[in-house]
């Protein structure tokens, strides 16, 4: 893979659901998006803007009508679920999502490390790899480096997403998808969260997309934000234009992009 | 003594259990393929023996028979999409008819080809039926815990981890790189193989397979996980691991059959104890299964008490 090749290309990416029904809708219509190694975009829009949709088809959850979806130089967009998601790691906004709430903390982690690192009947769990895991998970001073044999099922939302995090980073994927992993959890912790985000695609460079319903998070968050709305994106903004946005301003551009403003999506999108 | 032939047929049946367990608690699918492939490797063993074949070549027959039953209701649950019941039931039903197939006839007998009969002749001709009895249990028993130990140790490996994390967290299984599939199929593989196991193991204990030798076998599976779970439940729940839990299955059998032997020996239910072993079966598991939900009542019923009093 030469160093010019995008890390993730979309390409007239559409989807509609349930086409010639009454329920037919566009959930994605001709979306291009390409990021560069260690881009960092914030996805905003309200909701049925597509967003999810653009993280499931990346994904493999649905695959798309039209378009392309290149990985690192690869064609994805047909690539089974499983067979993809080892390069990508997701975290999702509900904390039960990305874990297993009957196993430890570190078998939980043994799950993601060692996909990539043994045959399937290594054992998962060894001295080496259990001390790896607890320095791992003492860097973001969670407490949870004391608690690697406790069932995960009883850690809090906070807690879990760390874990989540982690197991999506542990093996450092090509993109990591992050689909409002803050929005369920009090404002505290979500911004302990988000830290521990920035830290974590800081250190490892990665390539990673964001969505989020709070404006003020998508501006100050990585390097470019987009925003999306039935299924387009219809703004796109980087460098200084970002830098100089301000909140009010991005939900004036917002109303006159989609020529109808809605009051809800004021309360929506502000993010309080 | 009837009590050591408790013990023996507990440690065998447990391997039934064992797999009961791994379909309904670590893959958390109810599946009702057991009393086919009890049947199949019930048959299977017989048949291999009747064929010259060692006995325990004919077990080894019987696990790869369990397996093809595993296999195929696997594979009716995951690439065909056919609701996990009504895949256990398919298989089940049409094992019933092969399993004729293979005893050709409704039944077959074993003979001198028996595991337990080989263990008997190392005592000589002089053995008492006790000092074979004692044997017996000790064979079963050592069978019994090698297979839990290499079964406990399988699912910490990593393929082991990902059958269990499947059975936890599916959502989170397909959206990482595991195939959910793969995973549920070779789950479901392992449960029908040691349940085949078991039913040959059985066949050979009681030196034929019949028809009816699997009749009851599910809700013998489901009575001793639960038991199990029941004698287990003191330990704090964050301790309950899959290891735990396969040696409660085992303790669950050998405990229901230990119940059965006092019910039956003691006459608790007069002459017909014996015939009532499995409305009691059924009774137990009601019983263990509604705890929770009367516990809930009672602790309702007195907080609504005692706030009226107050």
């Amino acid at each position: 893979m030469s160093t010019d090749t995008p890390m993730l290309e979309i390409c007239g990416l559409s989807k509609t659901f349930g086409k010639g029904t009454v329920n037919e809708h566009t959930a994605l219509e001709n979306v291009n998006l390409t990021l560069q190694r260690g881009d960092f975009v914030t996805i905003i829009g309200s909701n049925g803007a597509g967003k999810s949709t653009l993280f499931n088809a990346i994904c493999g959850t649905y695959l798309p009508d039209q378009g392309s979806i290149h990985l690192g130089g690869t064609d994805i967009t047909f690539l089974a679920e499983h067979k993809r998601a080892k390069r990508i790691g997701r975290v999702f906004q509900d904390p039960m999502k990305g874990t297993a709430p009957g196993m430890t903390i570190e078998e939980n982690l043994a799950l993601a490390y060692t996909r990539a690192h043994s045959g399937p009947l290594a054992p998962a769990l060894t001295k080496r790899k259990s001390d790896f895991f607890r320095s791992a998970l003492a860097k973001y001073n969670m407490g949870l480096e004391d608690r690697m044999k406790t069932k995960v099922g009883l850690l809090s939302g906070g807690q879990r997403q760390v874990v989540t995090l982690l197991m999506c980073t542990l093996v450092t994927p090509d993109l990591l998808l992050l689909d409002e992993h803050t929005a369920a959890l009090d404002p505290a912790t979500a911004e302990k969260i988000m830290e521990i985000t920035n830290e974590i695609v800081r250190e490892n460079n990665l390539t990673t997309l964001m969505i989020t319903h709070n404006m003020q998070q998508a501006l100050v968050t990585g390097n470019s934000t987009i925003m999306m709305d039935s299924g387009s994106i219809i703004l796109s903004l980087k460098g200084k234009e970002r830098d100089d946005m301000t909140m009010d301003g991005l939900l004036q551009l917002y109303t006159e992009k989609k020529k109808k403003a809605f009051t809800t999506d004021r309360i929506l999108l502000s993010g309080q | 003594m009837l009590y050591v032939t408790a013990l023996q047929e507990g440690f065998l049946y447990g391997l039934l259990a064992i797999g009961v367990f791994i379909s309904l608690r670590v893959l958390n699918i109810p599946d009702l393929t057991t009393e086919g492939s009890f049947g199949f490797g019930n048959a299977v063993a017989a048949a291999a023996v009747a064929m010259g074949y060692h006995p325990n070549i004919s077990l080894l027959f019987a696990l790869l028979a369990g397996f093809a039953a595993g296999l195929v209701t696997g594979f009716l649950q995951t690439k065909l999409k056919v609701h996990p019941v009504l895949a256990g039931i398919i298989t089940m039903s049409g094992l019933y008819s092969i399993n004729l197939m293979v005893r050709s006839g409704p039944n077959l007998a074993i003979g001198e080809g028996s595991l337990f009969k080989l263990a008997y002749a190392f005592l000589g001709e002089a053995a008492s039926r006790d000092d074979k009895k004692i044997v017996g249990a000790i064979l079963a028993a050592t069978l019994c815990i090698l297979i839990v130990l290499l079964i406990a140790l399988f699912f910490k490996t990593h393929l082991g981890l990902c059958i269990r994390a499947t059975g936890d967290n599916p959502d989170m299984v397909r959206a990482s790189s595991i195939n959910v599939d793969r995973t549920k199929i070779i789950g479901l593989c392992i449960s029908n193989g040691l349940i085949a196991l078991s039913g040959a193991l059985i066949a050979h204990y009681v030196g034929y397979s019949d028809a009816s030798s699997s009749s009851g076998t599910l809700i013998y599976g489901l009575a001793a996980v639960i038991i199990g779970e029941a004698l287990f439940s003191l330990l704090p729940r964050s301790r309950r691991g899959v290891t735990i839990g396969l040696i409660s299955a085992v303790c669950g059998s050998i405990l229901y059959k230990i119940i059965v032997t006092f019910v039956v020996d003691a006459e608790l239910f007069g002459a017909n104890s014996a015939n009532l072993m499995k409305l009691l079966c059924a009774v137990i598991v009601a019983l263990t299964l509604i705890i929770p939900a009367a516990r809930d009542a009672l602790i309702s019923w007195k907080n609504r008490w005692e706030a009226r009093r107050a």
